[in-house]
């Protein structure tokens, strides 16, 4: 008997350390509700017609996410009206790094002329959730009976910089792959990326 | 190249021949310019992992701190005066402290350099020269996410990477304690 609570215990505390870990793929994401740059709050259920999201963390002072931020603007135009629109969430603490802050979230997309959600995340909760290490880092969703499943995590591509010869879209390429009903070719990739500015304290 | 200029030249010598002021500006300029090309290639080199790979293997008994850090990475430059440390600690030593930039290229002479002399950084310092993420991150450890501060310890016997950042008396530890 006591046995059993031991293995019931060792079972339970294994998931709570795997859950702290973040999704990985094939996982089924928890919904979340935010509030937007405009002040509303933006959750996965309210995009009724969507496929599948790009969610995408990133942020306003990192170099890496700045050289995407276009990118990123690319893949809402492109994939939004196909049913997969982007969510950026801003994983950073205005209290770590003052230019984080929800003004200036605002006027980056007001200046950037952002056509999706800018995320704020409060205490780091989605963050967390999702397990996003770094920005920019994606996780692209796929709408299922199940719910909303893990179907892609890492970069948007191959070339931060614009001089890889060989560049890779991966984000591209899987929902292209997602759209015609496949598994993602390329489920994960890494990148450099900037840490998360995590609240002090 | 300059040898050219050099050669006596009447029309040159006169001082008040509008070429003079022409040449001496462009004499100038040539030096300005090697001499920022010289303290580029003296600071920071590029760097590609096959470079990297022959160093290691023709490094004998040298063991390798390598810090994959950048000058935007907050944490990695707040870690980076530890190295410095480990660097002058070790000098008798068959270590060595190598710097790795994952900066943009495009930030060489604008960024880093700059960095490097403001900071007045002792400990040879690189650019990494890899056009493919995917690749170089697997290359230097399948483990690593891609996040820094990254560093990795190794010589010829033993390959240790940690995904973190370092205390000065960590640093120490690990290097003591590397089988």
């Amino acid at each position: 008997m006591k046995n059993l609570f031991l293995i019931g215990f060792l079972l339970l505390s294994s998931v709570a350390i795997a859950q702290t870990e973040g999704y990985k793929v094939g996982d089924v994401v928890k919904d979340f509700s935010l509030k937007n740059i405009d002040n509303k709050t933006v959750s996965l259920a309210d995009y009724k017609d969507a496929k599948g999201y790009i969610v995408v963390f990133t942020c306003n002072t990192c170099p890496v996410a700045k050289a995407y931020q276009d990118r990123i603007s690319t893949l809402n135009a492109n994939y939004a009206g196909k049913g997969y629109p982007v969510l950026a969430i801003n994983p950073n603490d205005a209290g770590a790094v003052p230019d984080e802050s929800f003004e200036k979230m605002q006027a980056l997309a007001k200046e950037k002329n952002f056509g999706f959600p800018y995320l704020l995340d409060p205490d780091h909760v989605v963050t967390k959730q999702f397990g996003a290490l770094k920005t920019p880092h994606v996780f692209i969703l796929n709408k299922t009976d199940k719910g909303n499943v893990v179907e892609y995590i890492g970069a948007i591509d191959s070339d931060p910089e614009g001089e890889n010869a060989s560049k890779v879209n991966y984000v591209q390429n899987a929902i292209n792959d997602l759209s015609a009903g496949k598994k993602p070719e390329v489920a994960s990739t890494k990148a450099v990326g900037c840490s998360i500015k995590w609240k002090k304290g | 190249m300059l040898n050219h200029y050099f050669v006596p030249n009447s029309e040159f010598l006169k001082l008040n021949h509008p070429n003079f002021r022409y040449h001496f500006m462009r004499i100038f300029f040539i030096i300005c310019l090697s001499l920022i090309t010289y303290s580029a290639v003296a600071q920071v080199k590029i760097l590609t992992l096959d470079d990297l790979d022959k160093r290691i293997a023709n490094g004998k008994d040298t063991t390798y701190v390598i810090n994959f850090w950048a000058t935007w990475c907050a944490p990695c430059v707040a870690e980076l005066p530890n190295f410095e440390k480990l660097r002058a600690e070790n000098l008798k030593k068959p270590v060595k402290v190598l710097l790795v930039s994952l900066d943009f290229k495009s930030k060489l002479q604008k960024e880093v350099i700059p960095f490097v002399q403001k900071n007045n950084i002792k400990a040879e310092v690189f650019l990494l020269n890899e056009p493919d993420q995917q690749q170089y991150i697997e290359r230097i450890d399948g483990k690593w996410s891609g996040a820094i501060p990254a560093t990795l310890f190794v010589n010829k016997k033993v390959r240790r990477f940690y995904e973190k950042e370092f205390t000065e008396i960590e640093l120490k530890n690990t290097l003591l304690n590397l089988k």
